[in-house]
């Protein structure tokens, strides 16, 4: 490294936007990759179109991957870049608003050619005109380079521009003082069969990497330390990863084998790739020839006595919803995955959002309870959908799981969990009839304490039984239209679904259990609340942050914590749906801090609007 | 699947206590009966049988089947048996459907069921009317019908099952008839042996909504000449071996064996082309006598059996998933 300035920084937020082409997700995984290998803590976003190209060079165009990593713990891909990437005018148009003043923009200004700058709206150049004088830029001819690295090649042009955005990343590498050799092994297993590629690819990643080097464009480089983890064995995990390893996990400790029915869904379907992978521990996935077949293969699936998944979006869960008031009344363990997307419709199939948390608490057809839970951040999924599962086949019933497109796609340092420390899920399956039954088989005699009715696998002499939609004598499990029968079997099913809360943890509270304002979150917010709530206590705001993995039923502590509280705020990515059950099951008067943009919370304007609501109260 | 030779099992095995709730008259009853008769004789213990349905009349089924059953939804029985089959290929699993449930609401599951050749027995009571919603038209009602819900009569053209079941792909395809008890019986046992999806249209009686729907091929004296009982490898006579039909290309046609002489008359292969199954499928009243028995017996492979090679060949060659190695097996780092 040159004899630059060393800037030491706490924290850095790099975003890389290009056309949807040009290979910006992979780029910023590779960032994302060797930040942590180098002992960061991090997270990230992708952003990109649901189309899988959109017209080149359109603002509609634009895939971004956002990455926020430092030597103190990470809790969201950061609010604005400190550096942005644009390897096109769309790219920067795209990003302008939100920048900060002084950001770093790396800028491929062989892509500012009269017309690509006309199409997004730039009338004049803005590296000419002004518009980016309150930033430090940093003009690069990419593609240029790029070929010239690439002369002594047989690559055609075409083939060559591929490149470029190895370019981008080697330079960043030198820019944020991290090692290329991650990224060098990758490619060479990676194009392991193509030896051409992996060179190409090479040559130009050093190329980024020594014009930072070499050039003297940049005054200083910066470094990040390493942060200040827990000791442990640490991998970097998407949430999809670790929702389909929780799974397999589940199953084993369960006993049983997994089955996964699924329809290819945004931003669902990575579950599905994963865990095909994994025929080695006995999973099978079907891919159904649609939502409804998906849960109902999985439905005959937990018949058979195997465990059950479906993973889908919301679209998904609106299909299936028949589907899961028949598990729920023939009260069968099957785990529904959730992994939620813009809404209603086919809504913003790429873009985050919690809009689904009173279709799965409510979604469905007669009085339908059952378990929500989700999960908070990528790696929490993995410990959540065990926990699907012990709770699915402990009180045989179906389960939704509500994860979202934010901790679905982006990723973690996650420390590995020992595996021996799982806990055992073993499943007791009824084999033979009890003293008490006598010589008929009661398919729905309950466990006193959970209230869960057997489950008993076909092929088990003895107990043949029938169950179906139709209600059904408790006990017996006969068809029954008896009016009082149908009352005590409704409540039975309530009743069921309740007592779980006797057999869930705490809702994790951080901060004071008294105070002036509680922030109540669920799912993918949790980094966004936790460093806003840190925030707001650093600057002497009486604020906690209460975190709900359990949704239906709640944790028993919930209520007693918001009654600590003067003032309490329901923080999520919808128009107020936990809002709409906290205030409806504890008559407290909560409050909603709102968004639906198909982006997740940013810090500063969490502390923001918690400031002004607390600075408005303190008033009146 | 396993099979025990000596289970002497017998049809009280296989019935149940509920009381059966079909109307008075109805042809489910028929069908039910020979599912009790054939069911002991399969040599398949009676806790490995699952009997999975839909909604409809015939979707009751399985409350009247002292074995596994599953009452489900409507037109889903199909993808809820192909779940089960894969995770359970030691099970005799069999599907009961309608043609309102398999046909209209349940169409995509039918036909999909059938292209993976899933190793599922299904039974379709095909009686040409929604009976449970009380007389609406079905998807295999005729043009024309006057029914509820088309009081001008219907202008719905109707899928003939067997039909579907080709264009999906089939591998086996049978029709039969509730009054016809002793052949209902022998498609039940040849579906029964049958490796892969397994599909038979029961025509069925609904004699309160749609009464005497098969009668031109039902009635004593109008048999001989209204249904080819069809056999493997003999030629497709019918009328007391008076007539037959020979093919001219894939193109049927009604003969006097008088007058062509028996070798000129098409003798029936299951495992023929699938166009002549096709054609032998569709033909019916009035240019035709309707075909029942085995149209079609082939055999290609069945999605379970390949679904669980591929586990086991996974397993085979990797070694069983170790929970350790699929976490810490990738590229991890440590923090001390």
């Amino acid at each position: 490294m040159s004899v630059a300035n060393i800037e030491e920084l706490d924290t850095v937020t790099v975003r890389f936007a290009g056309d949807s082409g040009d290979g910006m997700q992979l780029t910023g995984t590779q960032f994302t990759y060797t930040s942590a290998l180098v002992g960061n803590d991090l997270a990230t976003l992708p952003d990109y179109p649901a189309e899988i190209r959109a017209p080149a060079g359109t603002l509609a165009g634009v895939s971004g991957f956002q990455v926020q990593f430092g030597s103190q713990q990470v809790f969201t891909p950061g609010d604005k870049p400190d550096a942005l990437v644009a390897m096109n005018p769309a790219a920067l148009k795209a990003n302008l608003n939100v920048l900060e003043r002084g950001a770093m923009l790396f800028i491929n200004t062989d892509a500012f050619e009269k017309r690509a700058m006309a199409k997004v709206g730039f009338d004049t150049n803005p590296l000419e005109d002004g518009t980016l004088s309150s930033y430090r830029v940093y003009e690069v001819p990419i593609t240029t380079i790029t070929r010239r690295a690439l002369e002594d090649t047989n690559l055609t042009t075409r083939e060559k521009d591929r490149s470029k955005n190895f370019f981008a990343l080697g330079l960043m590498y030198w820019v944020f003082g991290r090692p290329i050799e991650h990224t060098i092994e990758w490619l060479d297993q990676k194009f392991a069969k193509k030896p051409e590629i992996a060179e190409a690819n090479k040559a130009v990643l050093k190329a980024g990497y020594h014009y930072g080097e070499t050039t003297e464009t940049f005054g200083h480089t910066f470094k990040v330390k390493s942060a200040q983890l827990k000791p442990g064995t640490y991998r970097q995990v998407t949430g999809n990863e670790a929702v389909a390893w929780g799974f397999i996990a589940g199953a084993k400790l369960a006993g049983g084998e997994l089955f996964l029915g699924s329809y290819p869904i945004t931003p669902a379907s990575p579950i599905l790739h994963e865990l095909s992978k994994h025929k080695n521990f006995g999973v099978r996935t079907f891919q159904a020839e649609d939502e409804i077949a998906a849960v109902c293969a999985a439905i005959g699936a937990a018949f058979g006595g195997s465990i059950a998944l479906t993973t889908t979006s919301g679209p998904g869960v609106a299909l299936k919803a028949e589907a899961i008031g028949l598990a729920g009344i023939v009260e069968l363990p099957l785990i529904i995955a959730n992994i939620q997307r813009g809404g209603p419709s086919t809504g913003l199939p790429t873009k985050t959002e919690q809009s689904d948390l009173l279709q799965a608490m409510f979604g469905r057809n007669g009085e339908s309870p059952m378990p929500v839970i989700a999960p908070a951040t990528p790696g929490d999924c993995f410990g959540m959908a065990i926990e699907a599962v012990r709770i699915a086949t402990k009180y045989m019933t179906p389960v939704m799981f509500m994860s979202d497109g934010y901790i679905a796609n982006g990723a973690e340092p996650w420390k590995l969990p020992d595996v021996a420390s799982l806990p055992d899920l073993t499943v007791n399956f009824k084999v033979a009839k009890s003293e008490a039954e006598g010589d008929t088989f009661l398919p729905y005699l309950r466990d006193p304490k959970t209230l869960a009715r057997p489950w008993v696998r076909p092929g088990t002499p003895g107990l043949e039984h029938r169950v179906g939609g139709l209600e059904k004598s408790d006990g017996t499990g006969n068809v029954s239209y008896v009016p009082e029968n149908h009352q005590k079997m409704t409540e039975l099913r309530q009743a069921k679904v309740d007592r779980i809360a006797d057999d869930i943890p705490d809702a994790e509270v951080f901060g004071d259990e008294t105070g002036d304002l509680l922030l109540i979150g669920w799912g993918g917010t949790y980094g966004a609340l936790h460093a806003a709530t840190m925030h707001l206590q650093k600057r002497g705001r009486k604020v906690s942050h209460m975190h709900m993995r359990h949704i239906h039923p709640m944790a028993k502590n919930v209520e007693g914590v918001m009654r600590g509280f003067k003032h309490v705020v329901a923080a999520e990515l919808n128009m107020g749906q936990l809002k709409f059950m906290l205030r409806s099951k504890f008559l407290i008067d909560v409050q909603g801090l709102n968004k639906v943009q198909g982006q997740p919370f940013k810090v500063g304007e969490i502390v923001e609007r918690v400031e002004r609501y607390l600075d408005a109260g303190a008033q009146s | 699947m396993s099979t025990t030779p000596d289970l002497k099992l017998t049809k009280k095995d296989f019935q149940t206590d509920q009381d059966v709730r079909w109307c008075p008259g109805c042809g489910d009853y028929a069908i039910l009966a020979q599912f009790q008769k054939v069911f002991p004789t399969l040599g398949i213990p009676k806790e490995n049988f699952v009997v999975i349905s839909g909604i409809g009349c015939a979707a009751r089924f399985p409350y009247y089947m002292n074995t596994y059953g599953f009452h489900t939804i409507h037109g889903r029985a199909p993808a809820i048996a192909s779940g089960l089959k894969v995770m359970r290929p030691d099970l005799s699993v069999w599907v009961i459907t309608g043609d309102g449930d398999s046909l209209s609401i349940g169409g995509n599951h039918l036909i999909h069921m059938l292209r993976r050749n899933v190793n599922l027995k299904v039974v379709l009571f095909n009686n040409q009317i929604y009976g449970l919603t009380k007389g609406q038209y079905s998807p295999t009602s005729e043009v024309g019908k006057r029914t509820k819900s088309s009081p001008f009569g219907s202008v719905d053209e109707p899928f003939k099952p067997l039909s579907v079941a080709l264009g999906a792909e089939a591998a086996f395809v049978a029709r039969t008839v509730d009054r016809e008890q002793k052949h209902l019986g022998a498609m039940l046992n040849r579906a029964a042996q049958h490796d892969g999806t397994a599909f038979v249209e029961v025509y069925q009686n609904c004699n309160i909504f749609n009464d005497g729907a098969f009668l031109h091929m039902t009635e004593k004296d109008k048999k001989a000449q209204w249904q080819l009982v069809l056999t493997d490898g003999e030629p497709l006579l019918f009328a007391n071996g008076e007539k037959g039909i020979v093919f001219e290309g894939f193109e049927p046609k009604v003969v006097n064996v008088a007058d062509v002489g028996i070798d000129a008359i098409h003798v029936h292969q299951e495992d023929g082309p699938i166009a002549y199954h096709y054609a032998l499928a569709r033909m019916r009243d009035p240019e035709f006598p309707t075909a029942i028995g085995v149209l079609r017996c082939t055999h290609r492979a069945v999605y379970d059996d390949a679904v669980n090679a591929q586990v086991q060949h996974t397993i085979d060659t990797k070694g069983e998933g170790s929970l350790q190695d699929l976490l810490y097996g990738g590229d991890t780092w440590e923090v001390a």
